[in-house]
């Protein structure tokens, strides 16, 4: 098990008023979501417990990507991972701020 | 004098010796060794005939069992290495030297006997050239070839899995060769004539029925969230784009999820009729759903599939059909169609560099071509245009009247960035070239070459390579769309922007692909069961495709 932990500062809030949602199932291969809107507009905090150990340079590539290209101010999010691919956790993630912004 | 007739004589001598163990022209399984000890001559060029699907398996029991002081230092020109036998005889010195196409399950094996010395390689071949040299110089002296049955006389009834066996006999019956088939039974009469009774010279009713492998089944089960992310970006991005009509498609779940996105994703956009609708394919399941919703007006196969026949006897508008109403499939005219009438080939590879090479080879396995570098490639023989080879040639630019310029075909590679096992699909130096190094061969195993492709499909994007202009423009197109491998972290993050805003890199969201889509519910059919439904219970799975 690792703990990782990304804090980043966007330059907009996360459309929406949803205050939480949770995509994903863990099991090998995939990973579990939960995104909550508790910070403010510009602060973003990702935290994550991961099965695999010594990939942190590539989840902080994958979650500043996210980051630069969702801007999801307001949220934190916490992943559960049971040992997903790169590929899988971005689509995680873009999913889980698409149910955020949904009414 | 010269002597016009010394193969002629030479076969009247191998027919001489082998009457004996024949009545009339059928002989029985039991007597299959004295028949081709007393047809075979050392140096000989044989077929033994191993497609793609069907396999001449009893005459290749019957070969390894020859006696190597009689059948000796055979040259083994066939596409499909495929049985432990193909490689069997190469051991025991009955054969020497080998010309072949494809050899996916005996890959590893096949690599060390290579590198042992044990064979002598002529070339690895893509399957049209194998059988264009089978007219020139690689013409077979003694055909091995299956079929389902035959009548006393020879005329051959392949059924649905006819593949090369017609290119096969044309070579070796018109050249002075002699032709044994194998068949399932010997009956009174065919269903339907697939070979002429006057090209076969001998039959042998086997001790049971030829082996099929059901290769182009994919379990929409196992389809993937992300495979679905891709088939959309294809769909929306590429299909939807070029409008393009005519098509071939490899084997992949990448593909196959494509497929199966037709009647749900691709019909919300209006596509219908517009996209896919004239295919040079095996008869995929997968297509099944696509085949009823009335998006497919006609299919030509390379081969059949198990489990399809009874479907497609129930079909004859979309599927070429006999007039006994089952599939006639023809490997050499339908790899001819993909090439030069098709649009699109899109399939999956296992590594590309950073200029677009692709290859499926890993360093200890030589798999072989089979027909994509053929379906991959951009035909310069090609001179019928069609808007989206058009639109494809416009895109890759070139000066001059445009009246001058020729249109290219889309090769449309579609990977994920990380295969199994986290192995990354793009990588600096393919692991073709060490094998090259290591086996001595004067070409690296390049499945697609870079000047072929157009389109890189992955999770995170599609790049288009017709609209690079420099090499360091592409390299950063590819890197941009690599993902998290070494590769893509390794990536100009201003010039893939650049790139993006030329839209030479398309993300997800740059197409209007909404995330929440990517969902196994926007699959027509998430289990094999969905497609026998599909199907009205015609599409028959074999059993190890059933858990119901």
């Amino acid at each position: 098990m690792e703990k990782l932990s990304f804090r980043h500062v966007t330059r907009t809030a996360l459309p929406g008023t949803r205050a939480s949602a949770i995509t994903g199932v863990v099991a090998s291969g995939n990973l579990e979501v939960l995104l909550e809107r508790n910070l403010a507009p510009d602060a973003c905090l990702v935290e994550i417990d991961t099965a695999v150990q010594g990939y942190g340079e590539v989840w902080a590539a994958v979650v500043a990507d996210f980051v630069a290209r969702r801007q999801p101010g307001g949220l934190t999010i916490t992943i559960n991972d049971g040992g997903a691919r790169p590929d899988t956790v971005s689509l995680r993630l873009a999913q889980g701020a698409r149910l955020m912004e949904l009414p | 004098m010269m002597d016009w007739r010394r193969e002629r004589t030479a076969r009247d001598a191998r027919l001489a010796r082998a009457r004996p163990h024949a009545d009339g022209k059928v002989v029985p399984a039991a007597r299959v060794v004295d028949l081709l000890e007393a047809i075979l001559q050392p140096g000989d060029r044989v077929c033994l005939e191993g497609d793609n699907q069907k396999q001449a398996d009893c005459l290749a029991r019957g070969l390894s069992a020859c006696d190597p002081a009689r059948v000796h230092d055979l040259h083994m020109v066939q596409s499909g290495v495929v049985l432990p036998e193909h490689l069997d005889i190469f051991e025991q010195g009955i054969a020497r030297r080998l010309d072949y196409s494809y050899s996916g399950p005996q890959g590893g094996r096949i690599a060390k006997m290579l590198y042992g010395g044990q064979i002598e390689l002529g070339a690895v071949h893509t399957y049209l050239e194998l059988f264009a040299r089978y007219f020139i110089d690689l013409t077979p002296n003694v055909a091995l070839i299956a079929g389902v049955s035959a009548d006393r006389d020879g005329n051959l009834y392949t059924g649905p899995n006819t593949e090369d066996t017609p290119t096969v006999v044309e070579a070796t019956a018109f050249k002075n060769g002699v032709v044994v088939a194998q068949v399932n039974e010997i009956v009174d009469r065919v269903p339907r004539v697939d070979i002429p009774g006057d090209r076969v010279d001998f039959v042998v009713e086997a001790d049971k029925p030829f082996y099929v492998e059901p290769l182009f089944t994919r379990d929409p089960g196992a389809v993937t969230e992300t495979q679905i992310l891709m088939a959309m970006m294809a769909i929306k991005g590429i299909y939807a784009e070029y409008g393009i009509r005519r098509l071939n498609h490899g084997i992949g779940f990448g593909t196959a999820a494509i497929e199966l996105l037709l009647p749900t994703y691709a019909e919300r956009l209006g596509l219908k009729g517009r996209i896919a609708t004239h295919w040079a394919l095996n008869p995929h399941p997968s297509l099944i759903p696509a085949i009823e919703s009335g998006w497919v007006h006609q299919i030509h196969c390379f081969g059949s599939e198990v489990g399809m026949d009874k479907y497609i006897r129930a079909r004859p508008d979309v599927f070429f059909t006999g007039s006994d109403g089952s599939l006639r499939s023809n490997r050499a005219f339908c790899q001819t169609a993909g090439l030069y009438a098709c649009d699109l080939f899109i399939g999956s590879t296992l590594q590309i560099d950073l200029h677009g090479h692709s290859s499926t080879v890993t360093t200890n396995r030589v798999a072989g071509f089979g027909g994509a570098p053929n379906m991959g490639s951009d035909p310069h023989g090609r001179r019928h245009p069609s808007d989206t080879w058009m639109k494809a040639g416009q895109e890759a630019g070139g000066t001059g009247d445009p009246a001058l310029r020729r249109g290219r075909k889309l090769v449309v590679q579609l990977v994920e960035t990380f295969g199994d096992k986290l192995v990354p699909a793009f990588v600096e130096r393919l692991d073709a070239l060490e094998l090259a190094r290591k086996l001595n061969l004067e070409l690296a195993p390049v499945m697609v070459y870079a000047d072929d492709v157009t389109h890189i499909v992955t999770e995170e994007g599609i790049a288009n390579l017709l609209l690079c202009r420099t090499l360091d423009e592409r390299e950063q197109a590819i890197r941009g769309v690599a993902g998290y491998t070494e590769v893509g972290r390794g990536r100009d993050h201003a010039m893939v922007e650049a790139l993006r805003a030329r839209k030479i890199i398309r993300r997800p969201e740059d197409l209007g692909i909404e995330p929440l889509d990517a969902d196994r519910s926007l699959l027509a059919a998430r289990s094999i069961k969905d497609l026998v439904h599909w199907s009205g219970g015609l599409y028959e799975p074999p059993a190890k495709f059933r858990n119901w």
